[in-house]
């Protein structure tokens, strides 16, 4: 029988070309035919039981490939196989693998959370995605906002306050921070001098006499100290930023080159005043969703 | 003319043999077999993981070998080990051709064993065929059962001992007769029995010929000196080639005499054949170089009292009568890349660490303005425990003096022995002369229960806006 296999002559497709050029026939060997015919078994009884053929506006839908899943809203549904339904379902599977963590996270205070490290990686990695999906727009990815429209909220300087009930509120309610312009209540020379005892109140080396006068009308006629206090340290419950720090939120003083330089944006923002909106997130967000982002916005920069 | 479409198998069925290389081939099996049938179930004592030998945790991405925990990190030493198996497949095939196809392939082990079951039931070649070509009798049908049912049976218990690797075998075993185990160890051991009965049962030869790409380049690494199975054509052809040994014509002289070779055309060597070749046409791409033929054709030689050899070990080399040459280029490549590659994985192992530190900075921002006027750095780090017993970790910094580290509540944390832990980290530090400034620096993580666990050290950047 072996004898029979090697003494096999090649056929050839009885064509000649060119006088000597012949093509072989090579016969598929049988294996490779009864693979095909598996395929095509295959395929009948993929027909059979999932979506397969149009029919008018419909389709054949399959027999016995029921899915059954519960949406965000609890609302149970059953359909046929189709790929829709399995992303709900998975994501009613991944719903209830993480209710576990956010009802212990919902029972937590904020200092057991920090404490806990399997509570405290879960809360920071769901948020980083709530962030991401929320506050990034204004805040940016990493939360360093933009200079003059959004609060950095990486650094420690908290215009609202810098605690877990103080970044709770400002998720919750949003915020509404507003500083009026004083072009035209104070003089220009006026707001030269506010602007220099400013600039000094962080340390800048500026000309004394002119603060001195900055500092009076900062604590008298201009008003300033209602809001900044007369210290300058401002106020959380206005929303009114320390001016005696380094951090600077409306314009970049830091890098301005020189005193002249600062001193132009410092008189800016006492000239035009800033107006600020951040909208509330409750209602939007639950309640476990807030606590978490709470926790995740503490961690990059919040006080106690 | 018809055309032929489809080429007709002509099934191969091999007829038993004795001698030194089948005796070598059954060691070989016996010994695989148990190593892999037995090894699932063997146990072994750890305080960081289940009491099984060997065993591959898909789920908590852990691999227990013994005293080694592979980790997933530590994938890469997978790589090592198919550099060295490619490196050593052909390192042998250059000098020894296709043994691993002939002795260790398991589809070779696979299909000498189905053989076995298939003579078991069925008896020798002889009768095997009759029964195939034979009437379809109540003892036709019923052998051919029994031989598939035996064939399904060990195929099941293939399957199952794959799956046993992955989860605790015993526990395993007994949900999967209860009906209780997961559905991947049922999909798994359905797939490792339903191709190992379809391969070695029904597939066999054509596995060799026509799938497996191996035995397709294998030729490339051979040269003239390769160690090839061979008729030696000379001896066994003579003048006159070769002749059944009638009465005038079995003496060795005379049959030399009149121009006969050796070869009696005997046929066993084409009869014990499993990929049914005829070795006297030469080289062949089927050969898996298992050197049946040499036991077979030893086996008449001796009963005839020729000397052995007509069929033998040889490369083209000897065959023209020069000695075969071992060291050469190629040879001493491979096995200086062999070493190499296995030094190079041992010393990995050795050096594995038993703490795995890995530092992220966060880039968004670089750095931060505090409100005192310091700069803020922050990092994400990663602590994986990877010795054997829980442990307590302490983090600090070297190489940048000043620096304030806020670990929050983990300045001090406990890990069990394979847990892990991701810490947000602030560095605050002075703001520095020059802008855009930086500080190299290092992450040391050190466990506080024990000396015997080396101080890990991680490369940092300190920036300065």
């Amino acid at each position: 029988m072996s004898s029979e296999k090697t003494n096999q002559t090649v056929q050839t497709t009885g064509h000649t070309w060119d006088g000597d050029l012949q093509e072989f026939n090579n016969p598929l060997p049988n294996w490779w035919l009864w693979t095909f015919y598996a395929t095509v078994i295959f395929a009948v009884i993929y027909w059979i039981f999932f979506p397969a053929f149009p029919i008018g506006n419909s389709y054949t839908k399959g027999v016995m490939n029921d899915i059954t899943y519960k949406n965000a809203d609890g609302v149970e549904n059953t359909t046929h196989w189709n790929t829709r339904s399995l992303f709900m379902k998975e994501m009613q599977d991944a719903r209830e693998m993480q209710k576990p963590y956010i009802d212990k996270i919902s029972k937590a205070s904020y200092a057991q959370i920090a404490k806990d490290k399997d509570q405290s990686a879960f809360a920071y990695s769901t948020a980083k995605v709530l962030f991401a999906d929320n506050c990034a727009p204004c805040h940016q990815t990493g939360g360093a906002g933009v200079m003059g429209l959004y609060p950095n909220l990486v650094d420690d300087a908290w215009l609202w306050g810098g605690s877990y009930q103080n970044i709770e509120t400002t998720i919750r309610a949003g915020h509404v921070g507003f500083m009026p312009g004083f072009k035209g209540n104070l003089s220009a020379v006026q707001i030269d001098n506010v602007a220099e005892y400013v600039l000094s109140l962080s340390g800048e080396k500026v000309n004394v006499a002119n603060a001195a006068k900055g500092q009076a009308i900062f604590e008298g006629a201009g008003g300033c100290f209602a809001c900044h206090t007369k210290a300058g340290t401002g106020q959380i419950a206005m929303g009114a930023p320390n001016l005696t720090d380094k951090i600077w939120t409306i314009v970049d003083v830091q890098a301005a080159p020189g005193l002249a330089e600062k001193k132009a944006v410092v008189k800016s923002v006492i000239d035009k005043g800033v107006s600020r909106d951040m909208p509330g997130w409750q209602g939007r967000l639950s309640d476990a969703d807030i606590k978490m982002l709470t926790y995740y916005v503490h961690q990059l920069g919040g006080g106690t | 003319m018809t055309d032929i479409l489809i080429q007709k198998r002509i099934p191969v069925i091999p007829r038993m043999v004795k001698g030194r290389f089948r005796r070598i081939k059954y060691v070989i099996l016996f010994v695989a077999y148990a190593i892999y049938f037995m090894l699932p179930w063997l146990r072994w004592e750890r305080d960081n993981g289940p009491a099984q030998a060997v065993l591959f945790d898909i789920a908590s991405r852990k691999f227990y070998l013994f005293d080694l925990t592979v980790y997933a990190q530590d994938i890469f030493w997978l790589a090592g080990l198919l550099v060295i198996a490619a490196f050593l497949l052909f390192f042998v095939t250059g000098i020894a051709g296709r043994v691993f196809c002939g002795y260790f392939c398991f589809q070779t082990l696979w299909t000498d064993v189905f053989v076995l079951i298939e003579r078991l039931v069925q008896g020798e070649r002889n009768a095997r065929i009759k029964l195939i070509n034979g009437p379809n009798t109540a003892e036709k049908i019923l052998k051919l059962t029994t031989t598939k049912f035996l064939w399904l049976l060990m195929s099941f218990f293939t399957g199952l001992a794959f799956t046993a690797y992955w989860a605790d075998s015993f526990e395993l075993t007994k949900l999967f007769f209860t009906g209780q185990a997961p559905f991947p160890a049922y999909a798994t051991t359905l797939f490792l029995m339903v191709t190992t009965f379809v391969m070695a049962g029904l597939a066999r030869e054509q596995v060799c010929t026509y799938m497996c790409p191996y035995s397709r380049f294998q030729a490339v690494m051979f040269d003239d000196d390769t160690l090839i199975v061979v008729y030696d054509e000379q001896r066994g052809e003579g003048e006159n080639g070769r002749i059944k040994p009638s009465r005038d014509l079995s003496v060795k002289e005379e049959r030399e005499h009149q121009g006969y070779g050796d070869c009696i055309d005997c046929g066993y060597c084409v009869q014990v054949c499993p990929t049914g070749i005829d070795i006297r046409n030469g080289m062949q791409y089927e050969c898996i170089s298992c050197a049946l033929c040499i036991d077979a054709c030893d086996t008449i030689m001796d009963s005839i009292k020729y000397p052995r050899g007509l069929v033998r070990y040889s490369s083209e080399h000897e065959l023209h009568g020069s000695p075969r040459r071992w060291y050469k280029l190629k040879n001493l490549g491979y096995s200086v890349s062999i070493l190499l590659v296995t030094g190079l994985l041992v010393w990995s192992i050795m050096t594995r660490s038993l703490t795995e530190l890995t530092v992220n900075q966060v880039r968004q921002p670089l750095s931060v303005t505090l409100s005192d006027g310091r700069v803020q750095n922050r990092f994400e780090l990663k602590v994986v425990n990877k010795s054997d017993h829980t442990q307590s970790y302490q983090i600090s910094l070297e190489g940048i003096e000043q620096a304030e580290l806020d670990m929050g509540h983990f300045a001090e944390f406990t890990l069990r022995s394979g847990d892990s832990v991701k810490l947000q980290v602030a560095i605050k530090h002075t703001r520095l002369n020059h802008e855009g400034q930086r500080i190299d620096f290092m992450f040391v993580v050190q466990s506080l229960n024990t000396k015997d666990i080396p101080i890990i050290r991680h490369k940092a950047v300190f920036n300065q806006p």
